[in-house]
């Protein structure tokens, strides 16, 4: 187990700081020390020990990102850092990803993650939900899980397991250290956040 | 609004365990935590499909139709009202993004057929004129997440309690002037430390809800976190990527960008520029960059805000 770690939420557009506010509980809460901060540049990716990917829009992020940022974020996550990828956050880590209505877009993704994602797949806004989520991961208790112009999971490759599943939809998933949910862990229950956390420091 | 999956799906098939589930909708968390999903970005004002195309291509977070840019409703006159169904449906049927759409002030019909349309987010906005002028729209009432302008904390805190989602700086629309929009944040903000400065004295907390005419659990919510629940955009009169940093810098959580983008004639390119400069707000060479891919021939000429013929921020209810 490590000290100390830097935890660092890619702050290119979404909601970032609740991002930063949620890691910080969760940390105080498992009672471990440890930097986190948004970051932008290459300089400061390198040197993460773990990385969250917010939500927000992914075609806002895709045409954000620079070519090296992206090259920094895929280097260290072959190197194995622990990534955590929040809704627009699973869309930017997956190797292919589709609007329900309008359908494929050109969009840069880092295909860390193998899976094809569909975007808006449980529709617009009016659509939007709260619900409680069994994810045996975490533990027995059942989480608060807010999905927001919710994005699902609709193929995945050999490595990758299914963590958590809404009527019969993959909305969380796993593939060795990335993670990627449909969900707003942010916004609703810190659980996934603390595990996140004890996998930064290695526990 | 609940409801209960057990009366969506058949009764077999289900485990006891699911059926207890509920799946809620419309509720306060999903508005506000869709606002948020906005933050750092720049909501484009749009009037056709096209511009919607151009804005999601230059990485707008999402676009607000509208029947005529505000700079057009300025200078046309007459009434202006919310777009056309046919316009927002199509948009809706293109774009990826979220699409928000303008109502009138209190034009709850307007708000409702928008809300039916799907329309992702409704702007409340002096920008069209005010249908009703002793009312805003009672926003519990709607599933959909609303927008309102403030120029002031009160104004905000009213917005809110009437149940809206984000706040926005009225600004001075259509002018491609941001000084408004400029005074409007730094008054916002000024008077959210001072109520932060005031945390704990309900006394004096109580003095402050009736001045500001808004509800004492509000006012004391905001004294304590020192921040307003909901997201507070910069908004009137951007139109430069320097302006969209610099209001950024001065606290917005993101920018609406009117006429700024549409009226000027580099559309496209002005539209990135913008979408860099406020991702990276506090880089000042990176705003720089992004200023250097806009010629200032080309931006929008505008308008002085000492002498305009119609003020849209003093327009409405307050």
């Amino acid at each position: 187990m490590r000290n100390s770690v830097n935890i660092g939420v890619l702050g290119l557009q979404g909601d970032i700081e609740e991002n930063i506010i949620c890691t910080k509980s969760a940390m105080k809460k498992a009672r471990l020390n440890g930097e986190i901060k948004a970051v932008r540049y290459s300089e400061d990716i390198e040197k993460l020990d773990a990385m969250i990917i917010p939500g927000g829009e992914s075609t806002v992020m895709s045409s954000l990102i620079s070519a090296k940022v992206f090259q920094s974020i895929k280097t260290r996550i072959s190197e194995g850092m622990p990534v955590l990828g929040v809704c627009a956050g699973m869309i930017l880590l997956s190797k292919g990803a589709y609007d329900r209505v309008v359908g494929e877009r050109k969009q840069n993704l880092l295909s860390a993650l193998d899976i094809t994602v569909e975007r808006n797949a449980f529709g617009r806004q009016n659509d939007s939900f709260e619900t409680y989520l069994n994810i045996p991961l975490i533990g027995k208790s059942k989480i608060r899980a807010i999905f927001i112009r919710a994005p699902v999971v609709k193929e995945i490759g050999k490595e990758v397991e299914v963590v958590a599943k809404f009527e019969d939809k993959i909305v969380a998933v796993k593939q060795n250290n990335i993670i990627g949910t449909s969900f707003h862990p942010e916004l609703g229950d810190d659980k996934l956040f603390l595990l996140f956390v004890k996998r930064a420091f290695k526990i | 609004m609940v409801i209960s999956v057990a009366q969506q799906e058949s009764r077999a098939s289900r485990s006891l365990e699911i059926r207890k589930l509920t799946i809620d909708r419309g509720t306060t968390l999903l508005k506000r935590g869709f606002a948020r999903m906005q933050k750092h970005g720049v909501i484009m004002d749009i009037t056709n499909v096209e511009q919607a195309r151009i804005a999601e291509e230059a990485g707008a977070v999402a676009v607000m139709v509208l029947d005529k840019l505000p700079y057009d409703i300025r200078k046309m006159g007459g009434v202006a009202r919310t777009a056309s169904v046919n316009v927002i449906r199509e948009i809706i049927d293109n774009t990826t993004i979220p699409i928000m759409a303008k109502c009138r002030i209190g034009h709850v019909s307007e708000a409702q057929l928008l809300q039916g349309i799907g329309v992702d987010m409704i702007d409340e906005s002096e920008v069209l004129t005010p249908a009703d002028e002793q009312r805003h729209i009672w926003k519990w009432d709607f599933t959909t997440p609303f927008v309102n302008g403030a120029k002031n904390l009160g104004e905000a805190l009213r917005r809110i309690e009437e149940g809206c989602a984000m706040i926005r700086t009225k600004g001075e629309p259509g002018t491609g002037n941001v000084s408004e929009a400029v005074s409007h944040i730094k008054l916002v903000n000024y008077e959210i430390r001072k109520l932060h400065a005031l945390c704990g004295d309900k006394q004096e907390l109580i003095r402050v809800a009736r001045e500001m005419r808004a509800s004492f659990s509000l006012v004391e919510e905001v004294s304590r976190l020192g921040k307003l629940p909901v997201v507070n955009f910069a908004a009137g009169g951007i139109s430069t990527p320097a302006d969209a940093a610099f209001l950024m810098n001065l606290g917005c959580d993101g920018v609406f960008v009117g006429s700024g983008v549409f009226k000027a004639n580099d559309a496209s390119q002005r539209a990135r520029a913008i979408v860099l400069a406020t991702s990276h707000f506090n880089s000042p060479e990176i705003v720089a960059e992004a200023q250097n891919m806009i010629d200032e021939n080309k931006s929008m000429l505008g308008l002085d805000t000492k002498n305009l013929e119609l003020r849209m921020q003093e327009r409405g209810p307050i």
